[in-house]
C-alpha cells in the first residue's frame, strides 16, 4: 500500500489537462501584463504607499491561487459525473487521504502560479528580499485555505454545469471585494473586504513596504472562513457519499 | 462468510414509496458464486448496494467476513464492478489500474491483470479514447486488479457483445477458482446457470428462492403447451411425464412443463387429436411472476 502513489497519479492527471494547465497559468499571466504593465511607474498606486506592479503582482496572484485551488471542485464535480466517487467509496481510500490529495494538487498548482506571477513581477522591476518574499509567500498559502475548502464544498454540492457559473461568479465577486483589480482603501466596500478572505490574500502585498502583515482581524476573518468552509465542505462530502 | 439479515430498504419517489428491497435473508459461504437472479426492478442492485456499503438499510444487517461492510472495504477486501460508472480522464489504463492497486494492500500485480483481461492492446491508451465495451473491460480490471476476497459485479455484461461476454465469464470463472467469493446480479438465466453455484431468485423485492442453480432452473427454466384439446381429463394431463400443471382455457389446454420435450411427445401419443399446438418458453419474468403468485 503506497498512498504517493495514488497522489503522484492524481497530480500527472490534473496536469495532463492541457486546456485547465493552460487557462489557469496563462490567464493570470495576460491580465497581469495588461494591468500592471502601463502603470509600471506608479510607485503609490490608490495612496497604499505600493508600487503598482507589486500590488498587481500580488493581487493576481491571490486572483490565480485563489482559481487554481478552487479548480479541485470542478475536478471533484466532473469525478462525482462520471460515477468515479462510488467507485472511489468502494477503495480503501479513506476520506483523509481523499482530502489530502486534493488539497495537495490544488495547492501545487497555486505554487505555481505564485512562482510564475513573482516573475512576472521581477520583469517588471518588483524587488524583494528572499524574506520578504518568503513571508507574502507564507501569508498567501495560509490565505489560500478557506478557497481549497470552498473548492471541494462546490464540488461535492454542484453539478457540472452548475459549478462553472457558480466558480465564476464566486471569484468575480471576491475578487472584485477583495481589492484585486483596483485597492479599496474605504467606504462602505472597504467594511465589507475586510471581512472576505480574498482581500487578506490581497493584503499580503504589504509585508514587501515594510509593513504589518495581517492584522489580528486579518487572521481571525481567513481562519473563520476556513472554519466554516472546512466544516461545510465535509458536511456535503458526507451528504454525497452517505458516509456516517 | 456474509450474512444479510433482515435486509429492508424502501425510496421516495415522487409517485410514492417504493419497497425495494422487503426483508431478504442470504447466506453466502467464503469461496462461492452466487447469482442474484431477477427481471430488472427485482430489488438485485439495491441488494448489491447495501452489500457494499453504498446503501444504508432501512432495517436488517449486513455483515461481510464478520465485519460491518465499510470495514470490509476499508481493509481492502472488496471489488466491485457497478452497473454504471464511467472512468475518471487523462490517465492511460494501466496508470490507472496502478494509481488504484496502489490503495490496496495485496493487490494482483498490473501486468497480470492486464493479461488476465485481455487489455494489452488498449493499456497505454488514455481512458477517455476507450469504446464502451473497452471501458467495461477496464472496469473489470479495476475490479480485479484489487485482489478482493468479495467480488461484487452488478449486471457486468449488459453492454457487452457476446463474444466479450464469454470472455468475461471465462475470466471471472478463472479468478473465482483462487478461492475467491463472488456475487453477480444478472437477469440472464443462463448466465446464473453457466457460472453461478447458487442462485437466488428476487423479485418484487423479495427471496422468492434460492438454491443450486440446477434446482433454480427447474423450477423457472419452464415452457408451456397450449393445444386446442376439448374434453381431455386435467388430471391424467398433469400425470404426463414432464408436465407440472394442466389447466383449461375454453377449448384448450395449458401444460406448464419442466421437460416439453417428454410431454409433446406423451400427449400426442395419447391425445393424437390435439391440434393448433404452441409450444412457448417462459420468459424469466413470466416464471418469477409464477413463483411469486
Amino acid at each position: 500500500m503506497n498512498h504517493w502513489t495514488y497522489t503522484r497519479y492524481e497530480l500527472l492527471r490534473t496536469f495532463r489537462t492541457r486546456r485547465f494547465v493552460i487557462l489557469s497559468f496563462g490567464f493570470p499571466v495576460v491580465l497581469y501584463f495588461m494591468i500592471a504593465g502601463p502603470n509600471k511607474h506608479e510607485t503609490d498606486i490608490g495612496g497604499t504607499g505600493i508600487s503598482a506592479p507589486l500590488y498587481f503582482m500580488v493581487s493576481l496572484a491571490a486572483f490565480g491561487t485563489m482559481n487554481a485551488i478552487l479548480s479541485s471542485g470542478a475536478r471533484i464535480a466532473g469525478e462525482r459525473q462520471v460515477g468515479w466517487n462510488r467507485q472511489l467509496r468502494l477503495t480503501p481510500l479513506s476520506p483523509r487521504h481523499y482530502f489530502r490529495t486534493k488539497v495537495l494538487t490544488g495547492y501545487l498548482m497555486a505554487a505555481l502560479t505564485l512562482l510564475l506571477l513573482s516573475l512576472c513581477g521581477s520583469f517588471l522591476g518588483v524587488r524583494l528580499s528572499g524574506a520578504e518574499w518568503a513571508h507574502m509567500t507564507l501569508l498567501i498559502l495560509v490565505g489560500l485555505i478557506p478557497f481549497a475548502a470552498l473548492g471541494i464544498l462546490f464540488g461535492h454540492l454542484l453539478s457540472v454545469d452548475a459549478i462553472g457559473p457558480a466558480m465564476g461568479g464566486t471569484t468575480a465577486l471576491l475578487s472584485i471585494l477583495g481589492g484585486v483589480w483596483f485597492p479599496i482603501q474605504n467606504g462602505v466596500l472597504h467594511d465589507i473586504a475586510l471581512l472576505l478572505p480574498s482581500y487578506w490574500l490581497v493584503q499580503a502585498s504589504r509585508v514587501a513596504i515594510g509593513g504589518k502583515s495581517w492584522t489580528a482581524t486579518g487572521w481571525l476573518v481567513v481562519a473563520a472562513w476556513a472554519v466554516a468552509l472546512g466544516a461545510a465542505a465535509m458536511w456535503a462530502y458526507r451528504r454525497d457519499t452517505g458516509r456516517a | 462468510m456474509i450474512e444479510l439479515r433482515g435486509l429492508t430498504k424502501s425510496f421516495k419517489t415522487p409517485q410514492g414509496q417504493v419497497d425495494a428491497v422487503r426483508g431478504i435473508d442470504i447466506s453466502i459461504d467464503t469461496g462461492e458464486t452466487v447469482a442474484l437472479l431477477g427481471p430488472n426492478g427485482a430489488g438485485k442492485s439495491t441488494t448489491l448496494d447495501m452489500l457494499l456499503g453504498l446503501l444504508r438499510p432501512d432495517a436488517g444487517t449486513v455483515e461481510v467476513f464478520g465485519a460491518p461492510p465499510a470495514d470490509a472495504v476499508a481493509a481492502g477486501k472488496v471489488g466491485a464492478m457497478l452497473q454504471t460508472g464511467a472512468l475518471v480522464r487523462d490517465l492511460e489504463v494501466r496508470e490507472l489500474l496502478l494509481q488504484l492497486a496502489s490503495l490496496y494492500p495485496k493487490p494482483l500485480d498490473v501486468d497480470e491483470t492486464i493479461e488476465l483481461v485481455g487489455l494489452h492492446d488498449i493499456a497505454a491508451r488514455r481512458t477517455q479514447k476507450l469504446s464502451g465495451g473497452q471501458t467495461q473491460r477496464v472496469r473489470f480490471a479495476l475490479a480485479l486488479v484489487t485482489n478482493p476476497d468479495l467480488l461484487v459485479l452488478d449486471e457486468p455484461t449488459v453492454a457487452m457483445d457476446v463474444e466479450s461476454r464469454h470472455a468475461f465469464w471465462t475470466t471471472m470463472r478463472e479468478f473465482a477458482t483462487r478461492g475467491k467469493t463472488v456475487v453477480f446480479a444478472t437477469h440472464y438465466l443462463e448466465e446464473a446457470d453457466d457460472y453461478a453455484d447458487r442462485a437466488v431468485l428476487m423479485a418484487n423485492g423479495d427471496v422468492v428462492a434460492d438454491g443450486p442453480t440446477t434446482e433454480i432452473k427447474a423450477r423457472v427454466g419452464t415452457r408451456s403447451i397450449r393445444a386446442t384439446l376439448p374434453g381431455a381429463a386435467l388430471e391424467a394431463l398433469e400425470r404426463l411425464p414432464g408436465v407440472t400443471r394442466a389447466e383449461r382455457r375454453g377449448e384448450s389446454v395449458v401444460l406448464t412443463c419442466v421437460d416439453s420435450d417428454a410431454a409433446i411427445r406423451a400427449l400426442l401419443a395419447q391425445h393424437a387429436d390435439a391440434r393448433d399446438i404452441e409450444i412457448s418458453g417462459a420468459g424469466l419474468e413470466e416464471a418469477f411472476l409464477e413463483l411469486t403468485r
